[in-house]
Formats: C-alpha cells, sequence, structure tokens
C-alpha cells in the first residue's frame, strides 16, 4: 500500500473490489469469446422511446428538473405502481433517480444509523453490501440455497435477526438466481417483518420479467408500505440501462429524509432520460411485452441445454439469468469459469461473486441469441465432458 | 393450446427459418416430435409455403433493376379482381402482387436485367392485358429495410463482455 492510498478512507479502502471485475478484465483480453456474463438486456432501447428523447433534445429540454424529477414522469410511474397493486402519490411518494443503483444508495442511506444490521440474503447483487457498509451499516449475510429454489425463508431470516437488525435487502426476481417470491412467500416474510419490526428496501427492478405468476410486491401487503422503501427502474424492462432511469417509492415521511440526499449529491436525473421514460410507460408495453416473450423461450432454450450438459439447474422463474450448479464437476465456481473461459471461450460468472452461497454455481446470462447460447451450449459440454474422466 | 404454440412457431420460423425442430421445442416448452408434426402440417396447409434467406442484393453488385408498378383494371363480374391478378402474377419476372385500397387497384413489383427489360414488360405485356387501364411504374433505388429487417443496421451488440 503506498503512502497516498494510506492516507484515504479506511471505509473505502477496506470494501473488497468486485469480483467481476478479475473476469471482465479475462474476457476481454480474449477472442472469439460468446459471453453469457452480460448483466442487462441484448435488445437496444426501442426507436419510439429513443425518439422521444431526441425530439425532447430538439425542444431544448436541456435544464435541470424539480429535485424529484418531472411531475408528468412521477404520475406515469404512480400509475404504473398500480399494476402492483401499490399506492403512491407522485407528489409526495416517488423520487426519479440515476438508475436503481443510485436508489439503493439512498434507501440504506436514509435508514441506517452506524453499526445498524442490514440483512442480506445471497447469492445476491453485488452492490447491497458495499451500499450497506458505505451507510455506516454491518451486513449480515442470510444465505438461500437450492432446496428452496433460492427464495427467502422465514426460517433463514430468523436465524439471522438480532437487536441490532435494521432492514432487510430483497431483491426478487433475483440477480443471479433468477428466483422469485410468490404471494404466499412474501407474507410469510412480512409477518415476521412486522412482528419484529425492522424496514425493507425491496429492489424490483426485474419485476416485469417474471415468467410463471405475474410479479408481487411486498409493499402491497397491508401494513408494510410504512416499513418499505421500493427501489426500481427502467433499464431492465424497457432495455434502458445505458439512460439510467429509475425511482424510489416509500412513504411522504421517508421520502421527505430520502430526497435530501438526493437533492445534495445529485440534483435531478438528467432530464434526457426522463422524457424517454415517459414515453416507454405510456406506450412502451407491447414492445416491452415482446421482449419478455423472447427472454422467456431462451431461458428454456437454455435450461434445457444445461440439463443436457449434466449441470443440476433449478428453474429460475423471472430476471434473465441461469444459476446451474457446477458441484458435479468437482471444480469451484472460479476454477470452472476459468477453465470454461480459457479453454471452451464461453464467459460466465463464478456464483461465489454473488457472495458465499453462490460457490458451487455459475451464472449465465441468456439475454443473447439463441445461436450464441446454442453455440456456448456446445462449447461448455465439450469442456465437462473432458473434465469427468478425471473425476473417475 | 395447439393454436397458439402454432402462432409462436410461425414467429419464430419468420424470424429465423434455420431453427430446428429440436430447438423451437426447447424454447416453447414443447416434445420435438410435436413441434415437427405442426411444422409439417402448417407446411401441408400451405401456411408455410418456403423457407429463404433475406438476402442485401446491393452488396453482391447485382445490376438486377427493381420496379413497382401501380395498376388500375376494371374488376370482372363474379371473379372481381382476381382473375386478372392472375394473369399478371404467372408472368415469372413478377414478384409480387397485391390488392391495394386507394388510388390504384393492384400493386405489381417485378424485377429485371435492366430499364429496358422493364419497359418492354409494362408495354407489351402488362398494358395491353384486357381490362387494365392504367399503369405508373417506380424504379426502387435502394432498399432500407424489408420484411422486419434492416439492411444497414449498426446497432451491434455495444455492451461490455461481463456486468453485474
Amino acid at each position: 500500500m503506498t503512502e497516498l492510498t494510506h492516507r484515504l478512507s479506511k471505509t473505502v479502502r477496506d470494501l473488497p473490489p468486485s469480483g467481476i471485475r478479475r473476469f471482465f478484465d479475462l474476457a476481454s483480453q480474449m477472442q472469439d469469446v460468446i459471453s453469457l456474463g452480460v448483466g442487462e438486456p441484448d435488445f437496444v432501447t426501442p426507436w419510439h422511446v429513443r425518439e422521444a428523447s431526441i425530439y425532447a433534445l430538439e425542444r431544448g429540454f436541456t435544464s435541470y428538473t424539480a429535485n424529484s424529477g418531472l411531475l408528468e414522469l412521477r404520475r406515469e410511474i404512480s400509475r404504473y405502481l398500480r399494476k402492483f397493486e401499490l399506492d403512491y402519490d407522485p407528489e409526495t411518494e416517488i423520487l426519479v433517480t440515476v438508475g436503481g443503483s443510485e436508489a439503493i444508495d439512498l434507501a440504506l442511506r436514509t435508514l441506517l444509523e452506524p453499526g445498524e444490521e442490514v440483512l442480506i440474503p445471497e447469492p445476491t447483487y453485488v452492490s447491497y453490501r458495499p451500499c450497506a457498509v458505505l451507510a455506516g451499516g454491518t451486513p449480515v449475510v442470510v444465505p438461500t440455497g437450492m432446496k428452496d429454489d433460492f427464495r427467502l425463508t422465514k426460517e433463514a431470516l430468523v436465524g439471522a435477526l438480532t437487536a441490532k437488525t435494521k432492514v432487510l435487502v430483497m431483491s426478487y426476481p433475483n440477480n443471479p438466481t433468477g428466483a422469485v417470491m410468490g404471494s404466499d412467500d412474501l407474507k410469510d416474510v412480512a409477518e415476521l417483518i412486522m412482528t419484529r419490526d425492522f424496514f425493507v428496501v425491496t429492489d424490483e427492478i426485474y419485476a416485469e420479467l417474471s415468467y410463471g405468476e405475474p410479479h408481487h410486491s411486498i409493499a402491497a401487503i397491508p401494513g408494510m408500505k410504512e416499513r418499505t422503501i421500493l427501489v426500481s427502474g427502467l433499464s431492465k424492462a424497457y432495455a434502458m440501462t445505458g439512460w439510467r432511469v429509475g425511482y424510489v417509492a416509500a412513504p411522504r415521511e421517508i421520502m421527505q429524509e430520502l430526497i435530501k440526499i438526493h437533492q445534495y449529491t445529485i440534483l435531478c436525473a438528467p432530464v434526457m432520460g426522463q422524457m424517454a421514460a415517459i414515453e416507454a410507460f405510456r406506450h412502451g408495453d407491447s414492445e416491452r411485452d415482446k421482449m419478455v416473450e423472447s427472454y422467456n423461450e431462451r431461458r428454456r432454450l437454455m435450461v434445457n441445454g444445461f440439463k443436457r450438459v449434466g449441470l443440476d439447474c433449478h428453474e429460475p422463474k423471472g430476471a434473465f439469468y441461469a444459476f446451474p450448479s457446477i458441484a458435479s464437476t468437482g471444480l469451484t465456481s472460479e476454477q470452472f469459469a476459468e477453465g470454461l473461459l480459457k479453454e471452451g471461450k464461453v464467459a460466465v460468472v463464478p456464483g461465489h461473486v454473488f457472495g458465499e452461497s453462490g460457490e458451487g454455481f455459475i451464472r449465465a446470462s441468456y439475454a443473447t441469441s439463441v445461436e450464441q447460447i446454442e453455440k456456448a451450449l456446445e462449447r461448455m459440454d465439450r469442456f465437462v465432458q473432458k473434465l469427468q474422466p478425471q473425476q473417475g | 393450446m395447439e393454436i397458439e404454440n402454432r402462432d409462436v412457431i410461425l414467429r419464430l420460423l419468420h424470424q429465423n427459418g434455420r431453427l430446428s425442430a429440436e430447438t423451437i421445442a426447447s424454447m416453447i416448452g414443447e416434445t420435438s416430435e410435436n413441434v415437427s408434426h405442426m411444422i409439417k402440417e402448417m407446411e401441408d396447409e400451405h401456411i408455410i409455403l418456403r423457407y429463404s434467406a433475406t438476402i442485401n442484393w446491393e452488396k453482391v453488385k447485382s445490376e438486377r433493376v427493381t420496379a413497382v408498378i401501380d395498376v388500375k383494371v376494371t374488376p370482372q363480374r363474379e371473379v372481381g379482381f382476381d382473375a386478372i391478378a392472375e394473369r399478371i402474377y404467372r408472368f415469372s419476372e413478377v414478384k409480387s402482387v397485391s390488392l391495394m385500397s386507394g388510388a390504384y387497384d393492384l400493386q405489381v413489383v417485378i424485377e429485371g436485367d435492366d430499364i429496358r427489360e422493364i419497359a418492354r414488360f409494362v408495354s407489351e405485356r402488362l398494358s395491353t392485358i384486357e381490362h387494365v387501364i392504367s399503369t405508373t411504374t417506380h424504379f426502387l433505388l435502394k432498399t432500407y429495410k424489408s420484411d422486419g429487417v434492416i439492411f444497414d443496421d449498426n446497432e451491434g451488440d455495444r455492451r461490455l463482455v461481463v456486468t453485474p
């Protein structure tokens, strides 16, 4: 460690570097790699949305907006959330953010006092833990497993509760497992949350990408809205990752405090992204549904493919990831992913990157073409078959 | 269920005629046998007429000329426009014939080796058919998009190789 580094914030220095970074570097150097490692849609934003944003620029929409975002957009968000039986006032309970990522940060910073504990069911998206630490909280892992289809159970949650428990971060449909929480699963967990009186930050960015029963939000359960901060955005549903438009929905008392952080650090989300988001909410449903159907077809193709290769894979019911077990190969996630990349030229993300309970699994995204998926499965098959003899 | 599946199969094949029955079966949660059977049925019923590639001929320096011709005709008793349409579409140089609403009746697309060949076809073959009242010929200069496919699409995959 250099002297300069030493003078920097210890909290930041102690954050582990993202495990995905190493794989990105490795894969970027190689030719002819099929990547199943991408965490975003393979669609370009539908043209009508892009066109609306261009038109907004032509008309001179280039200034700041209200801190909480354009009221027109907040009204659209409020209308949209009704589909999940959620009722948020666009004037006082909705805030437009720079992607779901900012929303997660705001939510945790608003809730946490130093030393308070943040329950994080894992495997999960890589940002919650560092955001909790940066907000002064102490992350407490709640492992989920294949036997429960990676859903969060009341039992697992009970085991992690302490007097310092302040908030639970839920993220369903889940990245990387594809797990979803049905309405009964949610009721079970909600009951415990209410009796033990703590908060929930629910990241529902993949809500539209639910392939079985429609998505349920924990905030819709009676008694939960007042203790829930809902975080979402347009990135996944409308193929708008690069626009950086997300939002927070929370009761007025929470929002009044939360918005202060946004005011002082961000001011407002970019106006062109907000104009595009209005168009997406107003006229984007049919394109969105077509994209979801296309993911669903590729989801089945990939999961069936893994079964043929001989990798045990629970059925992912949401998002666009499959999370097969590679335990049968005897390799660690890291060894498997690195071997597959170097020998098979297929990039996947080793499961442990998403938490210790992700060890023994890999994340493969099916947001890529049918041809690529089939070719990747062939390469994987060859890679796995070659491993078998050594295992005896 | 079967009807729904038939629609999905048609959509998938229309996008990519090379998808195998096995792949389609896996994508829609059906057995390969059922998918093969449904495809065969739709071929027999002439719902699926053929499997072809969408080609950007401009890239292979083809000198072929395409013209779109608006044709006004007098419909005939009992057969309406069908008999006259048939007399037109039987010519091998005719690529497509459609009945239109609006200012003219039939839209005829033809292909030829050069402009003269097309001119000859219009003046000697098409205009002389009984009941054809008039023709207006438009030469096609460039195709940007056809049947849902953008020809010079520069929207490649710009995503990073691995992201969280």
